[in-house]
């Protein structure tokens, strides 16, 4: 082949790649907006300031989400915190103490079908080893159900982004003289921020979602209730009820609700981002 | 050196040996809490699907008769549905997963790689019930009268076209559901396959360059094959939430439990059926089967994760 | 800094999450079940709350998961829109009572034809959901609506995709009058459907509806009168074609005898009332005839009575249709067979 198509095929092969570049991000940002005007467009109407003091009503009463808010936050906190301090330590393992023990390999599959378990499943589970015996459910059944979706999530992301750390960066603060767990922690974990946090934040957006585990463990609230040893109000189940109702003012509520979390999921995710203030190596 | 500082170094590195095996104690322990987790969620599925098994016995996995009345249960219909939509969802996600993250590392002007990015996740933030509510209410009659109209219009009666496009034109059958489900996982694959091609070392790709390569080459030849076994994490991450996604797919897969005969017919995935069914179901057998279903799920995810495995053949770096 | 502030907002969750709130000394009751008549029971429990001060919580997780979890008495009350036989009642150590009615409509969306004109019989509703009837001008159909132009049109059925007592009430309706329905598919919250789309909920029947044209499905009275779909005639037992109102289904709820019905198992279909509509069904709730708690089955107790004192304008509101005073008493006198651990009735009404 001559050296001057050679050069045509390759940069023909590069146009190609940068359109095709190109125009994935543009239908995934057009799938984005779609789903966000119809999200913004139904939402916007149902949210006022009693959304965020009043609890939900029955229909053609007035109300809010408050208690629902209350909820969702109480238990996604407590689930993140759970699955965060789990999540990392294994990554961690995985990446640092496993090496290539048969051990490692199944914890890693393990890890990888927790993954696919659907939701309703966990769900089931929590009720049967925490609200069954327990004779009631519960906010911390909730938050325990939510933290089982989480953590493989973390554990999967954590591990690859800790693996594709170089390895003289290791070797560096071995030669420092820094013990192994120091290591892990100020050097190889500071490293790999960014994308921990990805991993925290993936899986932040996976559980404020989730409506079926938390069905059969928090069940809901129609008051507000702070205990969370007692039945807890959360958004996803206030949605699933009011969106499907035949009342126009809950299906408002509805909405309302889902554009709060898409919201709330934006926020932590700008905040996390600026907070940790990572540097682009690039 | 004095002899202080000799002293010193070792009574520091006893002191940093303890905290060393605690610290992969703990870390041991929390890795073995997946498993654990694990264990307990197959038992007690398998606890509490057993009479379904007892009752039909293999023929559960082979049969795609459902029917409540009757107390016939038959998970074909189910796990060919989860298949297939699990299949399609990552064959459309994928290659956008992957152009989006290339985008973003590669070729997005520096003051748009924020917001792109930023936009991208919150993709993954939106409620499932939200993308199942837009599939039914916004995608589906979308798709009825521009794609599947037209589709069924131009196929002629008796052809090849027709057999495979058969279906009710309300744009709630399985490849609709897929769409929603590539949709869906899109975001999850992309963020982590930025994460990990920002992880190449500079050095690297500048050599690339340096040598004459276009943004197309470095990428294919250095970078990806770098990441490679770590981006099988990403895909799997998708796989998982494509195989488990439940109220997406739920709204706009028609529910039908029988085997799909075209591309356009409803079906069901074992999520959906499981979703749909469980909270009403009062008979244990109808109970036991849905549990069971749940079984055969987690089956599903060894089996296609195990080959994937194999195929690709992980390697520690 | 981040993890600083994650800690704090920890702590504060934790704090927040021992903290009692308020009202201590009023009772927090429990229920789940059935989603029918989910929106009452909201309704009802505000308006309780204002008046008593107790906290009613009803969430509606299906009829099955009111059955389950009454049953294994993580609830105080289950509710299910599918009663259980008297014999499963004994078997679980449960009192079934009913609260309201509600019914359930075909709706339509055949170009040119309005709401309330078609007019539809239960074997007709079988022969079309079988599959067997498949056009709208169909002479079967044809020959019950004389002066409405039929479209050529094929007929697309929608049923429900989740088990629900709405499509148990339907079925058990076309069973009663379709032999070959009976026969070949049966009576269930969840069916092997011959043909058809499944939608979830009454929402997703209705959305496949209104965007189909020449399609027909089933959903809730209520969520037909809130939405405005195009309803269809039924031809009840006396032969007369009525149309889905309040009062229709009272005529329904008159006609059944209710204190023949043992556990009050009855089944409101094909009532002989001249006005009755034919595929009608009330609610019902289940307690332990020997509670865990004794107190807290009282305060359930003690709502339902309240509620049928005070609660029918807010069930009319809502299109519900309310018990007649006769039966509310027979329910009343039944609940002397839920007793406390010394044998007497947790709760007698005053």
């Amino acid at each position: 082949m001559s050296s001057a198509s050679l050069r045509l095929s390759r940069r023909l092969g590069a146009w190609a790649f940068l359109g095709f570049a190109w125009l994935a991000t543009a239908l995934a940002l057009l799938a984005l907006a779609a789903i966000l005007w119809t999200l913004v467009s139904q939402g916007l109407a149902g949210l006022d300031l009693a959304v965020f003091t009043m609890s939900t009503p029955a229909p053609g009463s007035r109300g809010g989400l408050l208690n629902a808010i209350l909820g969702s936050i109480m238990m996604c906190t407590l689930a993140m915190l759970a699955a965060v301090f789990v999540g990392v330590l294994s990554g961690t393992w995985l990446s640092e103490f496993a090496g290539a023990s048969r051990y490692g390999k199944v914890v890693r599959f393990v890890n990888d079908v927790l993954l696919a378990a659907p939701s309703i499943l966990i769900g089931l589970f929590v009720y049967e080893i925490i609200v069954h015996p327990m004779k009631g459910f519960s906010g911390y059944a909730g938050a325990v159900a939510l933290a089982m979706l989480a953590v493989p999530v973390i554990t999967r992301t954590t591990e690859d982004v800790l693996r594709l750390q170089p390895v003289a960066l290791r070797e560096a603060s071995v030669a420092l003289g820094a013990p192994l767990w120091r290591t892990v922690l100020a050097v190889l974990w500071k490293a790999a921020r960014s994308g921990m946090i990805t991993g925290a934040l993936l899986a932040f957006a996976r559980i404020s979602g989730e409506t079926a585990p938390l069905l059969f463990t928090a069940l809901n609230n129609q008051f507000l209730s702070l205990d969370l040893s007692k039945p807890t109000a959360s958004l996803p189940a206030v949605i699933f009820q009011f969106a499907l109702s035949a009342y126009d003012d809950w299906r408002r509520l509805a909405w309302a609700g889902a554009l709060l979390i898409a919201l709330a999921v934006l926020t932590v995710t700008i905040l996390a981002r600026l907070l940790s203030r990572e540097t682009r190596r690039s | 050196m004095s002899g202080e500082a000799a002293a010193a170094v070792p009574a520091r590195a006893a002191k940093g040996a303890v905290f060393d095996r605690a610290f992969e104690a703990l870390c041991f322990g929390a890795a073995t809490l997946l498993l654990v987790a694990l264990v307990g969620v197959m038992a007690s599925l398998t606890v509490g699907g057993w009479p379904a098994f007892k009752a039909f016995g293999l023929g559960f996995l082979t049969s795609a008769e459902w029917d409540p009345v009757a107390e016939v249960y038959g998970a074909l219909g189910a796990i060919v549905g989860t298949v297939v939509t699990a299949g399609l969802a990552l064959l459309f996600a994928l290659p956008l997963a992957l152009g989006v993250a290339i985008f973003l590392v590669e070729l997005c002007p520096a003051p748009l790689r924020r917001p792109i990015g930023m936009a991208v996740e919150l993709l993954a933030g939106i409620p499932s019930i939200v993308y199942g509510m837009w599939g039914l209410f916004v995608f589906a009659p979308w798709f009825a009268r521009h794609v599947q109209m037209p589709i069924m219009m131009a196929a002629e009666p008796g052809s090849l076209l027709e057999t495979i496009t058969a279906g009710v034109p309300n744009g709630a059958n399985i490849l609709t559901a897929s769409m929603i489900l590539a949709i869906m996982i899109l975001p999850f694959i992309a963020a982590t396959l930025r994460e990990l091609l920002l992880t190449v070392p500079v050095h690297l790709r500048e050599s690339a360059y340096g040598l004459g390569s276009t943004t197309y080459e470095t990428v294919a030849k250095v970078s990806l094959p770098y990441i490679r076994v770590s981006a099988i994490g990403a895909v799997m991450l998708g796989l998982g939430r494509a195989l488990g996604e439940t109220m997406a797919v739920t709204f706009i897969i028609g529910n039908a439990h029988g085997l799909p005969t075209s591309i356009f017919a409803s079906g069901s995935t074992i999520a959906s059926t499981i979703a749909n069914e469980f909270t009403e179901a009062t008979h244990e057998l109808h109970t036991a089967s849905l549990i069971a279903l749940g079984l055969v799920l987690f089956l599903i995810t060894f089996t296609v994760l195990g080959l994937a495995r194999a195929l690709i053949g992980r390697k520690p770096t | 800094m981040l993890k600083r502030s994650f800690l704090g907002l920890a702590g504060a969750a934790l704090l927040l999450s021992t903290a009692p709130l308020g009202e201590a000394q009023a009772a927090d009751i429990s229920g789940a079940g059935a989603t029918f008549p989910a929106p009452l029971y909201a309704k009802w429990a505000e308006q309780y709350r204002a008046k008593t001060g107790h906290r009613l919580n009803y969430q509606p997780i299906g009829s099955g998961g009111g059955v389950r979890q009454i049953t294994a008495g993580t609830v105080d009350f289950g509710a299910t829109d599918k009663p259980m036989k008297p014999d499963e009642l004994a078997a679980n150590g449960l009192a079934m009572f009913p609260t309201v009615i509600g019914g359930v409509v075909p709706v339509v969306n055949v170009p040119g034809v309005k709401s309330g004109q078609l007019r539809l019989t239960g074997a007709l509703l079988g022969d079309i959901y079988r599959g067997v009837i498949k056009r709208w001008n169909d002479p079967r159909i044809a020959r019950l609506n004389p002066g409405v132009a039929l479209p050529n049109l094929p007929i697309t059925v929608v049923h429900r995709s989740d088990g629900s007592g709405t499509t148990f009430l339907f079925t058990s309706y076309i069973s009663l009058k379709a032999a070959r329905w009976a026969a070949e598919v049966g009576a269930n919250d969840a069916v092997k459907w011959p043909t058809g789309i499944g939608g979830k909920g009454n929402d997703g029947v209705a959305a496949f509806v209104r965007q189909t044209p020449g399609s027909i499905g089933y959903v809730e009275y209520a969520f037909a009168k809130q939405n405005n779909l195009a309803y269809a005639l039924l031809q009840n037992k006396a032969g007369a074609w009525v149309a889905p109102s309040a009062e229709t289904f009272q005529a329904a709820t008159a006609g059944a005898d209710w204190a023949k019905a043992p556990g009050f198992y009855q089944l409101l279909l094909d009532g002989s009332a001249p006005k009755a509509w034919p595929i009608t069904g009330a609610t019902f709730i289940l307690v332990r005839t020997k509670p865990a708690n004794p107190q807290k089955t009282a305060e359930a107790l003690a709502f339902f009575d309240w509620a049928y004192r005070n609660g029918d304008p807010a069930a009319q509101s809502l299109d519900y249709i309310t018990l007649p005073a006769p039966v509310k008493d027979l329910v009343r006198k039944s609940w002397s067979k839920v007793r406390g651990p010394n044998g007497q009735p947790v709760y007698t009404a005053k």
